[in-house]
């Protein structure tokens, strides 16, 4: 059906990314899978699986900084623990540098726990109140059987210094310290073995606007001066712009969109992303009121045990026609740096347009969609379908004029129109 | 279906264990049941009637069946039938075990059931008292109290009891008698033992509700009641104490069940032919078979309690019903 | 119950001067809640005042430790109650609609709380009792205050439930907290602390525990009801993009004391402490690519027990070596009104205010 429109647009994307910035993969995900099972009864038999993380894939490049953002449930978290092997995978495959760490025991990854670590969200939880800090930063020398040059003592308070703490610290316990402090020692027990990843879980959530702000700067920082690569892990979309080269939206266990982060945050493609990004309270209070530009999505995020068939976001999206109901949208490079699964993207030239009947949730989806972002929706898409249309006028001139003329009627508001735009 | 399971699991331990811990081999136990001097011939008779010479795991068939069924011992000239459920005989006084554990049933049920009003009561007042006033001149006066009530031995402060109430001053009667026959003579007399029994308990609960107290006051949802205006003492009993005694349920139930399969020493100390002195008696004796049967009871009581706790609290939290 | 006649700024009226009754509907004057510790005495509040308009919406920011929850605490009457509420010191006044709270016997606040001002808590899940049906909960806040049955107060349930939007009311009302999703969790909170139709709702960091999507939600929602209740509303909270997004006016604290308060619109385009500067700085933007690095706050928050001398904020401000003499360290700074029309507590001098602030911070945010 939709299928012309996927070919072209995957057969634009490749060339225009042969151009853009071609880094060494340092970590590629393949149609990785958690389920965690359900069991009851006597026997423990499965009834059912939480599917927290349900066929995702991508790439971390050496020395970039991917976010991944999302609302409770996602499954950002588990992808978190599942990609640093914390927890096992129950589907698909994980490469560090080449090579396949998806099926190693824990013996196999102990030298891998030297590149790969992680920095969790719980400054408090994370950090054994027994022990002091000089112990709990040395544990990883301990561990690996490593010795540092010049000793671990000597290191250890390096590193202190490295995360902005006084090499005197290191005798003092974690329960003398403050919640930014406390990150800071997990950050340097994360950087004793001089890890090629770090996985960042919530890293910031916990601690104080000022406190916050002086954390992503030495995150920052210490990406710049020892060449780290970052997978950040939160559910506060202005940190993750702020520190992200890259973003990944995750929606009921998948990807819905990775994109460069300035394209993401300027022209977010998936419907998912626009609302979630619409509903992040700027603090600008000239631009209160303007609730034109607010997508207010309504109910919940439906339950992972039993997501929706096809797209999952289609029980919560404006958008959303029969094809969003019946056939899953892939993760498909529509342009240059931006992955999206969505057969009605926002921005950009409809993928299914011949499906232009709203489903009957589509219309209750949302409580409100400015006029103004359904205009200027339709605006941006007609706008990058002209583009298209001139682009592809060679290869498929027929599709151009049928996709600028239907997308209009994907918004509810728009659907007066009808009528006059279907040729037929 | 669970609990038939654990009962069983319960009585094969009991039937395997306990004449081993003991340290009874079957010719000891043979030769109990003949007297002195025996015959290696007359034992290895003995032993042949009672089918101690069977392997074990028959014998244990045997019990069970005996349980449900009733059983028929061979003691060489006669035979005895124990009717159905027929959880051992004694050999040593020529009785069934079971009439003997119904009749002193009422007994340690009175008892137990006495003092676990009385403790519930008290230790739950107690704690909740502390517990809104803590570091008080109350609060430190009966946590006192509560630890001496914990630490004196039951046998200290029973024999105390009966001396003091029973005889200096003879305000409580001194033998048992039947609910059913007279419940003001009956309260009177079991008094003095319930008081012992429960000065235990009650440090316990005390001590228990006090902390859960403490801890739910300072609950996020103590703060709501109250910000809806309701008067403190509808925020102590009607949201901190439904928080705080749902756990209680659990220990109190486990404690009940415990007791019901005989208070020991407390039976002994106050002279009550309840199930517990009656284990006491067979041990002291060395008549195995009671020994079993009680302990068989008690587990049973056990088990039974675990399964009204789960219930209970069940329908206390929502949280744990099932779906 | 909606009567609005009594509007107006609420801020900018210098309210240092003790009267007797104030004209605003909420007016806290000097108030101080000191908590005795083992360590030394808690000031956790220290000298703080402000007023508010029925139908006005105030937002106490600040970070954790900054006094702002204890604030509300403090109007509700709640600190108090409680195995150590007796320990609490606290003066000052609270004047909530002619009458005074601070000094009122603890039965007479009793019946206001709930009934003439109520809260709404952060985490919906530990604030509401978890052996108790939702509605049973609504119910009880109703019955304490109006005198009819269980029948009619569970109608009342119902329709506060359908109100804050959650769907078939006339079920959920049996279910229990446990069964709710957060956010619908914090629409039956808003039902509960609602349903007797409160002039003053306080809502202590209502969003935090919340995703976005769902943050949304809540905030429009309280929006729309105090358009239709016309009540005043107390927002506490550590996020400015909340506070842009519904305040009328703003008061940051640090250290247990205001050290600016104003019109939203003064605080966000014309702000006149370095601590709110801070504030600004540390906060990363989803509106603005922003590939600068942020402008944090040195340094961490005071202790409250041994608050620093003269401004607390002076260790950790960059510019407290501008004033002459050491008035930062010795000279608590009291608020005073700013050219801007708000209030501010800052020894700099105003010309080198508006200089660092349209110079140097302005243009990184």
């Amino acid at each position: 059906m939709s299928d012309t429109t996927k070919q072209t647009a995957a057969a634009v994307a490749p060339e225009q990314t042969s151009s853009s910035e071609e880094r060494e993969v340092l970590l590629k995900v393949e149609g990785l899978k958690k389920h965690f099972p359900i069991k009851k009864g006597i026997l423990q038999r499965q009834v059912a699986a939480v599917k927290a993380v349900d066929g995702i894939d991508f790439e971390v490049r050496k020395g970039e900084t991917l976010g991944v953002v999302g609302e409770s449930g996602c499954g950002k978290s588990t992808m978190g623990r599942v990609i640093t092997r914390l927890q096992d995978p129950t589907g698909g495959s994980i490469h560090f540098e080449g090579q396949d760490i998806t099926r190693l025991n824990s013996a196999g990854m102990r030298p891998l726990r030297r590149d790969i670590q992680m920095i969790f969200q719980d400054p408090y939880g994370s950090l054994n109140p027994r022990h002091t800090i000089g112990s709990i930063v040395s544990a990883p020398f301990r561990l690996q059987g490593v010795e540092p040059e010049g000793g671990v003592k000597k290191e250890v308070q390096r590193l202190l210094e490295l995360v902005g703490l006084s090499p005197e610290h290191f005798n003092r316990y974690p329960h003398e310290f403050s919640g930014g402090q406390r990150q800071r020692i997990g950050i340097a027990r994360a950087l004793a073995l001089k890890p090629k990843l770090v996985v960042a879980d919530e890293p910031v959530s916990a601690l104080d606007v000022s406190i916050q702000a002086q954390v992503v700067n030495l995150m920052d920082d210490l990406q710049t001066e020892l060449g780290l690569t970052y997978v950040i892990i939160a559910h506060d979309l202005s940190v993750v712009r702020h520190v992200s080269d890259r973003v990944a939206v995750m929606y009921l266990g998948k990807i819905v969109e990775l994109a460069d982060s300035t394209k993401l945050y300027e022209s977010p493609m998936h419907p998912y992303t626009k609302a979630l990004m619409s509903a992040v309270p700027v603090p600008d209070p000239k631009r209160r009121g303007t609730k034109s530009e607010r997508i207010l999505l309504k109910g919940d995020v439906p339950s992972p045990i039993s997501p929706p068939s096809g797209c999952r976001f289609h029980t919560r999206c404006w958008k959303a026609t029969e094809i969003c109901r019946t056939t899953e949208p892939q993760l498909i490079e529509l342009r240059p740096g931006q992955q999206v699964a969505c057969h009605h993207p926002e921005n950009f030239a409809d993928q299914a347009p011949q499906d232009t009947v709203l489903l009957s949730a589509a219309k209750e989806a949302v409580e409100l969609v400015g006029e103004a972002v359904l205009e200027k929706s339709a605006e941006t898409v007609a706008a990058a379908e002209a583009e298209e249309a001139a682009a592809e006028a060679p290869v498929a001139d027929a599709e151009a004029p049928v996709a600028s003329e239907g997308t209009p009627d994907e918004t509810p508001e728009a659907e007066s129109g009808d009528q006059e735009s279907t040729p037929k | 279906m669970i609990l038939l399971l654990v009962v069983s699991a319960v009585t094969f331990g009991i039937f395997f264990l306990l004449p081993r811990l003991a340290g009874q081999t079957a010719d000891q136990l043979a030769q109990q049941y003949i007297g002195k001097s025996p015959s290696a011939a007359d034992i290895a008779a003995v032993k042949h009637n009672l089918g101690l010479d069977q392997p074990l795991y028959l014998q244990y068939w045997h019990f069970i069946k005996g349980i449900v069924a009733g059983a028929t011992y061979n003691l060489g000239p006669t035979t005895v039938h124990c009717n159905a459920p027929c959880f051992g005989y004694s050999f040593k006084d020529h009785v069934e075990v079971w009439p003997q554990l119904t009749s002193r049933l009422p007994v340690t049920v009175s008892l137990a059931a006495g003092a676990a009003v009385l403790w519930l009561v008290s230790g739950v007042t107690v704690g909740v008292i502390s517990a809104l006033k803590p570091r008080s001149f109350f609060d430190r006066a009966f946590m006192g109290v509560a630890l001496a009530g914990v630490s004196l031995p039951m046998f200290f402060t029973g024999n105390l009891a009966i001396l003091l109430f029973t005889y200096q001053w003879p305000i409580f009667g001194r033998t048992y008698v039947p609910f059913t026959e007279n419940p003001a003579q009956w309260a009177n007399t079991l008094f003095p033992a319930w008081c012992s029994l429960a000065l235990l308990y009650s440090a316990i609960y005390a001590r228990l509700t006090r902390s859960g107290m403490l801890e739910t006051m300072n609950e996020d949802f103590i703060r709501t009641a109250r910000a809806k205006g309701l008067r403190e003492r509808n925020v102590v009993v009607k949201h901190g104490l439904r928080a705080a005694l749902t756990p209680i349920i659990t220990v109190f139930g486990m404690d009940l069940g415990l007791l019901l399969g005989g208070a020991l020493i407390t039976e002994s100390v106050f002279s009550l032919h309840g199930i517990g002195q009656y284990a006491v008696q067979s041990i002291e004796s060395n008549d195995l078979p009671p020994i079993l049967g009680v302990t068989l009871l008690a587990a049973f009581f056990v088990v039974i309690a675990n399964l009204l706790v789960d219930l209970l609290y069940a329908a206390a939290d929502p949280r744990v019903r099932l779906s | 119950m909606t009567d609005l006649s009594k509007t107006g700024a609420a801020v900018g009226e210098p309210v240092n001067a003790p009267s007797d009754a104030p004209n605003a509907f909420l007016e806290v004057r000097d108030l101080k809640v000191h908590f005795p510790t083992d360590d030394g005495l808690v000031k956790s509040v220290d000298g703080l005042s402000f007023s508010l308009e029925k139908g006005k919406t105030l937002s106490i920011v600040g970070e954790s430790g900054s006094g702002k929850s204890v604030t509300s605490l403090a109007i509700m009457g709640l600190h108090r109650l409680g195995p150590r509420g007796k320990n609490v010191q606290m003066s000052g006044e609270i004047w909530l609609d002619g009458q005074e709270l601070v000094n009122a016997s603890p039965d007479d606040v009793r019946k206001l709380r709930g009934q003439q001002m109520s809260m709404i808590f952060q985490d919906p899940l530990s604030a509401m009792h978890p052996y108790y049906k939702i509605g049973d909960q609504i119910v009880e806040a109703y019955r304490v205050h109006h005198d009819v049955s269980k029948k009619v107060a569970r109608k009342r349930a119902i329709e506060m439930l359908d109100r804050v939007g959650i769907p078939e009311p006339a079920k959920r009302v049996d279910g229990y907290p446990h069964e709710f999703s957060g956010g619908m969790r914090q629409r039956a909170m808003i039902a509960m602390a609602l349903v007797n139709n409160p002039e003053l709702l306080i809502a202590d960091e209502p969003t935090t525990a919340l995703d976005v999507t769902v943050q949304a939600q809540i905030l429009d929602l309280i929006r729309d009801l105090q358009k239709e209740f016309g009540s005043a509303v107390v927002l506490i909270t550590h996020d400015l993009g909340v506070v842009a997004e519904i305040a009328d006016d703003v008061l940051v604290m640090y250290g247990g004391r205001c050290v600016e308060r104003g019109p939203v619109d003064e605080i966000f385009e014309t702000p006149q402490h370095p601590y709110t500067w801070g504030l600004l700085g540390s906060m990363p933007r989803i509106d603005r690519e922003t590939s600068d690095r942020l402008i944090p706050v040195k340094g961490q928050p005071p202790s409250l027990i041994n608050v620093p001398s003269g401004c607390a904020f002076h260790p950790r401000c960059p510019y407290a070596d501008i004033p002459k003499g050491d008035v930062t360290r010795t000279v608590r700074p009291e608020l005073e009104l700013v050219p801007g029309g708000h209030w501010s507590a800052c020894h700099l001098p105003a010309a080198d205010r508006t200089r660092i602030w349209t110079e140097e911070i302005a243009p990184k945010l």
